[in-house]
């Protein structure tokens, strides 16, 4: 399969007159890097396994596609998926999947290289490399077929995907994806087998590869043992980071046509100090570390000028943890408000100097929806789950916020949590109309309140890894009674559907046999799973009774304290001791306030203090590491 | 103009290429609003909650269609050599928007909107295209007093819609048999080169559109 990108050109003519949203597939846009294809010798082809109107707004990609073109001999592409409509045109015609850049067919490249930041991605995954023409199993790729690595925060629990995903890349991409692209280009000059390229893959600090380990299960279905086969094979992998934040990119390409989010981001801040018990993402991305005020105002300016975008997103998970915020804030609103550009603060925390950020940032512009996630309504419930606020300070909160004239407060919440009851859930609705009497009280029948109440998963690596997940009928019961209890026309209310909670608890808790599963139910036609218009509940099932699995073995088990998970092969850095203490400590309704106050000890600094050494002060978040440790930390940097 | 601010109003003569041929109206909005952030230019924006910059486009060109004789109307705060405009904007455009003639217009001038009596479009066809037979569908259709059609549930006369029709067959191997017309657009009377295609029975994705120029009302035509 290797089609002449005229050829592609000449199809695509024929075929995009007869899409939705043709400017998805066409490439060409503002800042997209396009390199001269025969004179570069590595290929890479960067995908999102979802359409391009998501795909343009991912971050991560975005960094990897300027580390990689900033290399001289190597070039990177963008690939997206196609919608329905597009893909029955491609089957039509035979057209298949192609780099937005130069149209080279996906299978042309010497490596894919796979965003996964969340479960729902997989069975589009399969169809992104069927499209390609590229055996869906790793075991069935030969050396002419693209090595196909994959990472993101999905890849934390890689499991699932061992079976069709030849490397994963664990943890930060910025460096290892060019130790990757080396070790390739070493191993084509070797002329070696594919054998040894996965062998020399695995060399590298945080490549996992999949088929270099066996899994030996108990009677029980849980695992006995995991075997490295091989002596590259790390066990466990330990997550890649970097010691300091790179500056961060600024010439984002600009889409000719409207996608999910039109802005510029930039990440403030890496990882997260406060410890929610249930949220993965605040465990696997420490150590924390930010880019200073003058770094980020540097890089907005700078990336306001090459796209002429007029929105500018400062990422992180808490971005008003930030030790620099309420400055930062002053001066983007001085430099910018005049240039018409907003500045949007995603994931504020509960507290004043929340609503004063925001408050200065709107200035004079229209304000619509503020939005709070106290994540439970029981004070009882928000100390299990280490998100400790007193509801009254709630209250206080959702009063300034209306007084400053924000409309409607979104509130999210999670139901599912470990240890909660149908009060903490009627609580919920509680807290929902104590907050909208405060926005009557201010504005009389204006004020509204949203409720996005979503359902908790236990994700690996965090202190909850080990509960249960609700029953579909625990969860409906649940839903039920804040639906009877939502009911004012100032209230709206958001859930999910529990199959679709199912689903992500299959996917993100599953093991390697779960791979078949994925591959049957993709058979039936699963795709585009995030999209609730697309997910098929039916077909998963169909899927676990013909591999001869059993749905709640992954979702409603609670877990033995000593259980090999799926994913202990992965160290996210945090150490499994460290989970577990915490989770006891939940247990006790203990809580663990930010960690910039005081270490826990949850294992980063021992297993990454030669890179704090190396990067001391300000730049972490966690406390200094004096003295050198006699025995090296044992990252694998060769 | 609702404000004291000293306002001056460029008019940009500016082509649709290739590259962004599925951009839509709105987008297409969007990219200008970029390129003259790109550019530094001090573009005026209007009052109130949600300021938008000032820029008015000509006529939308549908999806799939190029042109080189769009024209765009830029309000800017501070008055500046129409070829300083020209040349910050032609640095600053993205692929597939080309930045022609730029003039200074007077603030009381009508909108571009009104001024368009008139668009010329030429539709290349594929060289499979009997152009016998569509040249026979030609004579037939102009000999035609009307064409009831319907577009979007709507019913209404094409024929009167277009002023100019004609068939120019391939010349060479290369060239491809082309239709040239002239369709009314003013407002409320806006003929649509697609539903020409099909009143002749050719399928609107086949052809390549492309817009050749705006006939403005009263003035000299552009170009």
């Amino acid at each position: 399969m290797s089609m002449e990108p005229a050829e592609v050109q000449a199809r695509l003519e024929h075929i995009l007159p007869r899409v939705q949203k043709p400017g998805r597939y066409t490439g060409g846009e503002l800042n997209q890097i396009v390199k001269e294809w025969d004179a570069t010798s590595t290929r890479v082809a960067l995908a999102f396994p979802d359409i391009y109107d998501l795909g343009m707004s991912n971050l991560g990609l975005a960094i990897l596609y300027d580390a990689l073109n900033q290399q001289d001999g190597v070039l990177a592409e963008r690939v997206y998926l196609p919608w329905p409509d597009m893909e029955a045109q491609m089957h039509a015609t035979g057209l298949p999947l192609y780099s937005l850049e130069t149209k080279h067919p996906v299978a042309a490249f010497d490596i894919l290289g796979i965003s996964l930041p969340y479960e729902t991605l997989y069975t589009n995954t399969l169809n992104l490399l069927d499209l390609a023409g590229i055996p869906i199993r790793s075991a069935d790729r030969a050396s002419s077929h693209p090595l196909v690595i994959a990472g993101g925060h999905a890849a934390f629990n890689p499991e699932p995907m061992a079976e069709f995903i030849d490397a994963f890349v664990i943890g930060e991409g910025e460096e290892v994806i060019l130790d990757i692209v080396r070790a390739f280009q070493a191993w084509r000059e070797r002329g070696e087998d594919r054998a040894s390229l996965l062998r020399s893959l695995a060399r590298i600090w945080g490549v996992y590869v999949p088929s270099l380990y066996r899994v030996e299960y108990h009677q029980n279905g849980t695992i006995r043992k995991v075997k490295p086969l091989v002596e590259e094979a790390a066990m466990p992998v330990l997550k890649r980071i970097v010691g300091r934040l790179p500056p961060p990119i600024t010439r984002f390409i600009v889409p000719f046509v409207d996608v999910t989010h039109n802005r510029i981001p930039i990440e403030i801040t890496r990882g997260c100090t406060r410890g929610c018990r249930f949220c993965q993402a605040g465990m696997i991305t420490r150590p924390v570390r930010e880019r200073s005020l003058t770094e980020i105002m540097r890089a907005i300016e700078e990336a306001v000028q090459v796209t002429g975008l007029d929105e500018v997103g400062l990422l992180s998970l808490s971005s008003s943890d930030h030790d620099e915020i309420i400055p930062l804030v002053q001066e983007a609103s001085r430099k910018f408000s005049d240039q018409h550009i907003r500045v949007s603060l995603p994931s504020l925390r509960i507290e004043s100097v929340s609503v004063e950020l925001m408050d200065q940032l709107m200035g004079q512009a229209s304000r619509s929806g503020f939005t709070l996630a106290p994540e439970a309504a029981t004070e009882r419930m928000r100390e299990i789950i280490n998100k400790p606020i007193s509801t009254e300070q709630l209250i206080e909160i959702a009063r300034e916020i209306y007084r400053r004239g924000w409309h409607t407060i979104k509130l999210y919440f999670m139901i599912g949590h470990p240890l909660e009851t149908l009060n903490d859930v009627r609580a919920i609705a509680e807290l929902c109309k104590a907050v909208l009497a405060e926005g009557r009280r201010e504005m009389g029948r204006r004020a509204k309140v949203h409720a996005g109440v979503s359902t908790f998963v236990p994700k690996p690596h965090t202190p909850f890894q080990w509960v249960p997940c609700d029953t579909m009928d625990q969860i409906r019961a649940k839903q039920a009674l804040l639906k009877r209890e939502l009911r004012d026309p100032g209230l709206k209310l958001n859930w999910n559907a529990p199959e679709e909670t199912m689903l992500e608890a299959w996917l993100s808790r599953g093991d390697r046999r779960m791979g078949a599963v994925i591959y049957e139910a993709w058979k039936r036609g699963a795709r585009f799973d995030a999209w609730q218009e697309h997910f098929t509940y039916e077909a998963w099932m169909e899927a676990f009774a013909s591999v001869g699995l059993d749905p709640a073995f992954y979702t409603h088990r609670e877990r033995p304290l000593d259980e090999i998970f799926p994913w202990d092969l992965i160290h996210a850095g945090v150490q499994k001791k460290f989970l577990l203490e915490d989770y006891r400590a939940s247990l006790r309704g203990q809580t663990r306030h930010d960690c910039r106050e005081g270490c826990f000890a949850c294992g980063i600094l021992p297993i990454y203090s030669d890179l704090r050494r190396q990067n001391p002060g300000e730049a972490w978040k966690c406390p200094e590491v004096r003295t050198p440790t006699r025995a090296r930390a044992h990252i694998p940097v060769r | 103009m609702q404000d004291s601010r000293s306002l001056h109003r460029y008019r940009i003569r500016f082509a649709k290429l290739e590259a962004m041929r599925y951009t839509g109206h709105l987008d297409l909005h969007r990219a200008w609003e970029r390129m003259l952030r790109r550019a530094s230019l001090p573009v005026a924006y209007s009052q109130g909650f949600s300021p938008r910059p000032k820029i008015h486009l000509s006529r939308a060109l549908p999806l799939g269609m190029t042109s080189e004789c769009e024209l765009a109307d830029v309000w800017l705060e501070a008055e500046m050599p129409a070829s300083e405009v020209r040349k910050r904007l032609e640095t600053s455009a993205p692929p597939g928007l080309g930045i022609g003639e730029v003039e200074p217009v007077p603030l009381e001038e009508p909108p571009i909107q009104s001024q368009i009596v008139s668009v010329d479009y030429i539709a290349r066809l594929p060289a499979s295209v009997d152009t016998r037979s569509l040249a026979r569908r030609v004579e037939r259709l102009l000999a035609e007093a009307s064409l009831p059609r319907e577009r979007r549930g709507k019913r209404y006369d094409l024929r009167p819609l277009i002023e100019d029709l004609r068939l120019e067959n391939g010349h060479g191997e290369q060239e491809q048999p082309a239709l040239m017309m002239r369709l009314a657009a003013r407002e409320g009377a806006t003929g649509r080169p697609e539903e020409v295609l099909l009143a002749l029975g050719v399928e609107p994705a086949e052809a390549r559109v492309h817009r050749t120029a705006l006939h403005l009302v009263e003035t000299k035509p552009h170009p």
